[in-house]
């Protein structure tokens, strides 16, 4: 996946840092470091491949080609790139795995309100 | 117990990567037991499969993924005992690994692990095991019988029906190593059934699957 244009998402670029918590209303691409919570209720987060997020991320979905540790919980879809590197709980409605990604934590896939099995 | 500790660190790797099929009666067993409940927690101990993440999760259970074998090539878990051998520190490896609440899993994929891994740290993760799974959870291990020779390969396994596994050849680098260095782990040493027995000895049943490929099958009830 290619970085994304700014404009359509933040970006928070590779050198940049950040220790606290982040929340938004747009989509967010993080090829940097961030530490703390990340709260993206409606948005998405990328993390790229330069990307280390230690944090518990809440977000509509979530697409991880670098490294990630905290709790994840997407109300929509997680994809693991191959490169993706995941230490925590996996929360989510559907999963995409490649081939390569590694996981080390829980998966639970909750079904969309109102298909739930009987 | 046959062990190939002083074998030579000549691989008889394929240039190809090879992806086989088995029919697995152990994970037919377990298929059963996963159709007739629901929202069992189910503890996966190998490399990270998406087909059984993609299986267990599509039939409404929750799967944790640990990939044993790779946390046990961590150079950090080396130490030296009191006649200064080196050894494997199974306190540290079990404060780092298998850190989950008593009787939290109904099934426990195993697979080939206790084949591959440090002999000093087998029996204290069985122990382990025995303690976070559930009474009546099952465990599926894999054993080579005497037939298997050192070079046997690495597999990881991918549940891919009600009792069919896809095999691929597992090579990784230790923890903290560059890609680069990615080699097969090699079979520590053979089990003999006795020997399977008293490693299971705390468990409430176990019951042996003899297959064609110097494979047995072992499913153990807790």
């Amino acid at each position: 996946m290619e970085t994304p244009q700014t404009g359509e998402f933040a970006l928070i670029g590779k050198s940049v840092v950040i220790k606290g918590e982040l929340s938004g209303s747009e989509d967010l691409y993080v090829d940097g470091h961030v530490e703390g919570k990340i709260e993206l209720r409606n948005n998405s987060l990328t993390v790229g491949p330069n990307g280390n997020v230690k944090a518990n991320v809440t977000a509509k979905a979530i697409v991880i080609q670098g490294k990630l540790e905290g709790a994840v919980n997407v109300s929509d879809r997680v994809e693991l790139r191959k490169t993706a590197v995941v230490t925590g709980d996996v929360t989510a409605q559907r999963i995409a795995i490649e081939e390569g990604a590694f996981l080390r934590g829980k998966v639970d896939i909750q079904k969309e309100p109102g298909k739930a099995s009987a | 117990m046959k062990f190939f500790r002083s074998s030579s660190n000549q691989t008889a790797t394929p240039a190809v990567p090879q992806k086989l099929t088995r029919r697995s009666s152990g994970i037919g067993e377990i298929s059963r037991l996963l159709n007739s409940e629901e929202g069992l927690c189910v503890l996966d101990m190998g490399s990270t499969s998406a087909s059984n993440i993609r299986f267990f999760t599509g039939k409404g259970h929750k799967i944790y993924s640990e990939d044993l074998l790779w946390s046990s090539l961590d150079p950090a878990l080396r130490i030296q005992d009191s006649a200064g051998n080196p050894v494997l520190d199974s306190k540290k490896f079990l404060d780092e690994n298998l850190v989950y609440p008593n009787a939290r899993f109904d099934v426990v994929l195993c697979w080939n692990l206790p084949d591959y891994m440090e002999e000093s740290l087998v029996k204290p993760t069985i122990d382990r095991l025995w303690s976070v799974m559930k009474p009546g959870g099952f465990l599926l291990a894999f054993f080579h019988t005497r037939d298997a020779g050192p070079d046997s390969i690495c597999y990881r396994y991918h549940v891919t029906g009600t009792d069919l596994l896809e095999m691929q050849e597992v090579k990784f680098a230790p923890p903290g190593s560059p890609a680069s260095e990615k080699k097969s782990p090699r079979l520590q040493r053979v089990f003999n059934n006795r020997h399977i027995e008293n490693l299971f000895r705390d468990f409430a049943s176990i019951k042996f699957f003899l297959a064609r490929d110097a494979i047995r099958e072992v499913l153990v009830v807790r």
